[in-house]
């Protein structure tokens, strides 16, 4: 049994008005796309550049008589996102028709899933900083298609539109208004990634849209929130405001601060918020009302006529829990507690699988701490300086994790190691072998550093008064040996031998 | 329920559908007829009686995640008004 780490809930955001002061709540609609080979109700391909209207089946173009089936593939995957998220399976769902007109839609409606969503209530726990981290309710996950793109900038009076991406599946994961600062919406869409790239569910890939959020916002008084939270009513929250389709975290971050403070200057000035949809412009910092989506908000949402329900047997569901990974909350206190790492250490080697599968295989059999230390300090550092990932990185983990045997193994100083790394990233090779032939072991022999010991102080009459005077200046000794040997001393061995020499 | 003149305008106009004024009336007194018809229905008692979605008892078909389908926009496109460079061009809508 791993103990469950405390963690301090975090205080929400404050901004001061030019009357009072404000709090954030924040909900988020995070639609991550799924990794499937083909689409949510067709068997075109959802490959990223592709050329335009390439991978679009007739179902895709809405045309008439097309009858859309439905990707087993991605309900498996909602559903191991559900699991992943501690959340309620729905045994029962059913689709819907969310009714709208827009060029990149060519249906005239999305097939969605209002009433019976495939995934219930779970949660998500979004960390902030050693030992503080903030609960934030999952309320629903539901699958639904995605649109096509309409691009604005290749001719001036038209826009241009590729049904690629249309129809590819989307899993919604709605959040309850429990996010609390701009800091904690990029950490909740983080924490949402880092869970999807476990599960490999969705490639998290923001830059090619496979993660996209709408942020909603409002603010309320002090004191408001916890009114909200305890009678679950949504009278003691003020208006809120979407912001459509953020796709990066820095973004997400700054439209939330602009539209919180936006708001708080109509409220203290008197007058109310509009419940609205926005965008954000981030050219100019600003958020702006999509008046054009205004009316169509009335979507006439209806049970779409050309699919059954969506029925799932509990043993399918088991027999997907059943396959889950060890998800990231899991391996970190994994490796707090069997490692001794630091929750710092341990978050940051269980951002992603790889590094952390990397750091496991180099710690194998060996000391922890040391092996975290050197993953992420050398390693990871490393791999940043030469804009490198841990799948590239040239030295591999048995590499690393034999330059660590022969530090725990006393053959080596941790200078000298910094050295064998850097040969290793260089040059490969066994690290052990390396040492070998290259004469890089560490003198342990006290016979000989026994005699460099002698040599400097033999050199250094006037140093060796003042040391006796002064026992810290033992380190220039130290020093000096080590010069002489060549860094290969054991500093240990050379610390005590001189300290025995100059009778401290 | 009872549809007015002003919910018969707002409804052909999510659906984008021309009415001109003068036949609103007429199609006001359509939807509260079909209306009417349907809240007969409500008088039937259901209470406990599972909602029918299928006439016949079938399970919703599914598919494997496998790429069977698309490579042809040019038949795609065959029926675009307008076409240029693959992409289906469409009057500007930006916002």
């Amino acid at each position: 049994m791993l103990d469950a780490p405390t963690t301090k809930t975090p205080a929400p955001k404050v901004i001061s008005g030019a009357r009072e002061d404000w709090e954030l709540v924040i909900g988020m609609e995070v639609h991550a796309q799924v990794a499937s080979n083909a689409k949510l109700f067709s068997g075109a391909s959802t490959k990223f550049g592709a050329e335009p209207n390439s991978n679009v089946a007739f179902v895709d173009a809405a045309m008439p008589g097309m009858l859309p089936v439905i990707n087993e593939f991605c309900v498996e995957q909602a559903v191991r996102t559900g699991l992943g998220m501690k959340a309620k399976i729905n045994l029962f769902s059913a689709f819907d028709r969310k009714n709208y007109f827009y060029p990149d839609l060519p249906q005239g409606y999305q097939i969605s899933q209002l009433y019976h969503p495939i995934v219930g209530e779970g949660e998500v726990t979004v960390d902030l900083a050693p030992g503080v981290a903030r609960i934030v309710r999952v309320e629903r996950i539901h699958l639904e298609q995605d649109a096509g793109k309409s691009i604005h900038d290749m001719d001036p009076n038209m826009s241009f539109v590729d049904l690629n991406r249309t129809g590819v599946a989307l899993m919604e994961i709605v959040s309850r208004p429990d996010i609390r600062s701009p800091e904690e919406a990029a950490a909740f869409m983080a924490k949402i990634r880092q869970i999807l790239r476990y599960l490999g569910t969705c490639d998290g890939n923001m830059q090619e849209g496979s993660m996209r959020a709408d942020v909603n916002i409002s603010v309320c008084r002090p004191g408001d929130y916890e009114r909200f939270r305890e009678a679950d009513d949504f009278k003691h929250l003020g208006t809120r405001c979407e912001i459509k389709n953020m796709n990066s975290m820095r973004f997400i971050q700054a439209a939330i601060d602009v539209e919180a403070r936006r708001q708080i200057a109509i409220l203290e000035d008197g007058g109310e918020i509009t419940q609205e949809t926005r965008l954000y412009d981030p050219d100019k910092n600003e958020t702006r009302s999509m008046r054009s989506k205004e009316e169509a908000h009335d979507y006439r949402y209806f049970p779409c006529p050309d699919l059954l329900p969506l029925v799932i047997e509990q043993g399918w569901v088991d027999d997907i829990a059943a396959t889950l990974p060890e998800l990231p909350d899991e391996k970190k206190a994994r490796f707090i507690n069997d490692f001794g790492l630091s929750e710092y250490d341990a978050g940051v080697l269980t951002a992603d699988k790889t590094s952390a599968a990397y750091f496991e295989q180099v710690a194998d059999g060996r000391d922890g701490k040391l092996a975290a230390n050197w993953v992420i300090n050398e390693l990871f550092g490393r791999l940043k300086k030469e804009d490198q990932t841990i799948t590239t990185s040239p030295v591999s983990p048995d590499q690393l994790g034999g330059i660590i045997t022969l530090i725990s193994k006393g053959d080596i100083s941790g200078k000298i190691a910094k050295d064998l790394f850097e040969i290793v990233w260089n040059e490969g090779g066994d690290p052990a072998e390396i040492v070998e032939v290259r004469g890089m072991k560490q003198v342990t022999d006290t016979g000989a550093i026994e005699a460099a010991v002698d040599a400097v102080i033999a050199a250094n009459p006037a140093q060796v008064e003042k040391a006796k005077a002064n026992p810290k200046l033992v380190g220039f000794f130290v020093g000096q040996v080590m010069k002489a040997t060549g860094g290969k001393a054991n500093p240990k061995a050379v610390n005590e031998i001189v300290s025995a020499k100059l009778g401290l | 329920m009872s549809i007015d003149l002003e919910t018969a305008r707002k409804v052909a106009n999510l659906a984008r559908i021309k009415v001109d004024e003068d036949r609103l009336p007429a199609m006001a007194e359509s939807f509260n007829t079909i209306l009417g018809f349907i809240e007969e229905l409500n008088e039937v008692d259901i209470e406990g009686v599972e909602p029918m979605v299928s006439v016949m008892p079938m399970r919703l078909k599914r598919r494997k995640d496998v790429v069977t389908d698309g490579g042809y926009p040019e038949k795609i496109m065959a029926n675009a008004p307008d076409a240029r460079e693959g992409f289906f061009a469409v009057p500007k809508v930006v916002e």
